[in-house]
């Protein structure tokens, strides 16, 4: 396998005794798209949490392309190359949803200092915010303020901001969370689209079963903050950790 | 050309412009349409606290960062030009100085403020300003022997900006043709400048990061933009305009005293005018400055003259008594507040929305 993009060492956090995550070691390469499974609590947005930055790492590493990002701040972590969308929609509730996504292209291009010019003078980024909107199919609700769109609408914008900040480390936290069946495959469409692509890590955090089938080059297993299993999903679904940690262990032995 | 200078910023309302153009322009000609020392002052006095106002709510209504201590910054304007004046030679230069140490100064502090507080939670930063405000403010009148104490500094200004200098024989629509004429200018023109300046930032790709973190500190972060740094810019900027106001003022008054430059009243104020006039653009700030000094200016006279129409009837003198102006001031506020929540502007731009847009 060729360096990976993202790799955690021992990556651990504890909250006073309870070790949320624990000592996680695990590499992602370019071009694969790794499913993260898990019960609920068994820290799996935690884990999402320290390698983008919003909570520091008790112990253990964050290498970003082999550069150590364990103490950089999440928005220069941003700036490395980690894009990450949030599990519960988390935008800019009263701006509209083109500001939405032209934030993002005018910090991508590090334009945010710029206090003198006029933002509605820089065709290239509100361009770089329609082309983001158009791949998730908002293109006609550009105008509208974020907070009259539909939970699925802010869902797919939640992905666009991601789009728009075209990272080397795609992370998606159950994208399709409380989506309708006709609305999520646009969105699962395009994380197809993003792994054919190639070039850059996708982790995808997802309880659905035939997405993880689909999409998924390989799985890995958070079972109380640490690592179960790692491995291809069908030798990782038919394994005993998977039953034990989905179904329990009573039911597993029967 | 008027897109630019106003940074692409429009009223967005027809009842909105027709306001601030009456505003503006009433400004620009007041010492021709309204001729007399009286309502000069107030002219100049709106004019300052629109720069002043508009200040605040570049923190307040688009960093969404409550603070305290704009007077002080303020006031750090204003007696930056009364101590340069005070202690070099009459001239332009110690008013430059003052000017410039004054903004510098103030910069400064709300930098220290700022990278010491700002990470933390807001309700923290804005103890700290009211801390920060409260010990310079006790600061400014106990050390008498510079800043004057309680009674303040009277100063003299270059001799072109006062009364006694004539550049021009005879009167112009009212209106001599004197140096105070040209201070009034200067106070005009530089609060103009500093309203559009501000414009400019609140529109620039800087402004409408301070909107995102408004809206979501948190995910603003995580798309990449550092709030800490962007939060103490805006403060930084914020408490520079609001010296500059400040300095102006106080070349305007040829006297700065705690009341008239660092007193807790004019903090209330400000934040009145920003609430009022509307929250989170500027022309709400233009808006509600001219409201409020208007009805601090005039409302005693106008309820003189309404308790001696009513004179006849029962209680309605007596309620109406010029003594009673702060009661009226005070129901006033509550009821615009009651009915434009979104401040004047919010109403304005409210009632022409086409339905069906959100």
């Amino acid at each position: 396998m060729t360096d990976p993009v993202l790799e955690t060492k021992g990556l651990t956090i504890r909250f006073g005794g309870h070790v949320a995550v624990d000592h996680v070691s695990c590499a992602f390469g370019a071009g694969e798209l790794t499913a993260i499974v898990g019960p609920n609590g068994a820290g799996k947005t935690t884990y999402f949490n320290l390698i983008s930055g919003q909570l520091p790492a008790t112990e253990g590493q964050v290498l970003l392309e082999g550069r150590d990002v364990t103490r950089a701040s999440a928005s220069t972590r941003t700036h490395l190359g980690l894009g990450r969308a949030f599990q519960l929609t988390n935008l800019f509730p009263s701006l509209t949803v083109r500001e939405n996504v032209r934030l993002v292209a005018q910090s991508k291009a590090r334009k945010g200092f710029d206090m003198f010019s006029m933002a509605s003078r820089h065709p290239e980024l509100i361009e770089a915010a329609d082309h983001a909107l158009e791949r998730v199919r908002l293109t006609r609700l550009a105008d509208q303020t974020v907070s009259a769109l539909s939970h699925g609408d802010q869902r797919k914008l939640e992905v666009a901001l991601l789009i728009a900040l075209q990272p080397r480390v795609y992370m998606f936290d159950e994208p399709t969370a409380g989506m309708s069946m006709d609305e999520a495959p646009v969105v699962l469409d395009l994380i197809a689209e993003l792994k054919a692509e190639g070039g850059h890590a996708i982790l995808l955090v997802e309880h659905k079963m035939d997405v993880i089938r689909t999409l998924a080059d390989r799985i890995i297993v958070l079972h109380n903050g640490a690592l179960a299993a790692d491995g291809e999903p069908a030798e990782v679904m038919a394994s005993a950790v998977v039953q034990e940690a989905y179904l329990g262990k009573e039911i597993a032995d029967v | 050309m008027l897109t630019r200078i106003l940074s692409g910023d429009m009223p967005r309302s027809r009842a909105l412009s027709l306001v601030l153009l009456v505003i503006f322009l009433c400004l620009a000609f007041a010492p021709f349409l309204f001729p007399g020392t009286r309502s000069l002052e107030t002219a100049a006095r709106i004019s300052v606290f629109i720069a002043l106002a508009a200040s605040y709510d570049l923190m307040l209504g688009y960093a969404g960062i409550v603070s305290f201590a704009h007077t002080m910054f303020f006031g750090m304007g204003a007696y930056g030009v009364a101590l340069a004046c005070e202690n070099m030679e009459r001239g332009f230069l110690p008013v430059v100085v003052g000017t410039l140490a004054g903004a510098l100064l103030a910069a400064a502090v709300a930098l220290v403020i700022g990278l010491f507080s700002l990470r933390v939670r807001a309700i923290f930063f804005a103890m700290i300003t009211l801390a920060v405000a409260s010990a310079v403010a006790v600061l400014v009148s106990q050390l008498s022997a510079i800043t004057g104490g309680e009674d303040g500094l009277s100063f003299s200004i270059p001799r072109e900006l006062t009364p006694a200098f004539r550049f021009a024989e005879g009167k112009l629509l009212g209106a001599s043709l004197n140096g105070k004429l040209l201070n009034y200018y200067l106070v005009f023109g530089g609060s103009l400048v500093i309203f559009l300046g501000l414009l400019r930032v609140v529109n620039s790709p800087f402004g409408r990061v301070l909107q995102a973190i408004r809206e979501n500190d948190f995910r603003a972060e995580a798309i990449g933009y550092r709030v800490v740094a962007f939060r103490t810019l805006a403060t930084c900027l914020s408490a520079a305009c609001a010296a500059l106001a400040g300095s102006l003022f106080a070349i305007w008054l040829r006297y700065v005293g705690p009341g008239t430059a660092m007193g807790f009243e004019i903090m209330i104020d400000v934040l009145l005018m920003v609430v009022i006039g509307g929250m989170g653009t500027l022309y709400g700030a233009a808006i509600g400055a001219t409201l409020l000094v208007l009805a601090q200016t005039y409302l005693q006279e106008v309820m003189a003259g309404a308790a001696e129409t009513t004179a006849g009837l029962p209680l309605l003198p007596d309620l109406l008594n010029p003594d009673r102006w702060l009661l009226w001031l005070g129901l006033l506020f509550i009821a615009s507040i009651y009915f434009f929540p979104s401040g004047v502007v919010g109403r304005l731009r409210q009632a022409r929305r086409p339905a069906g847009r959100t």
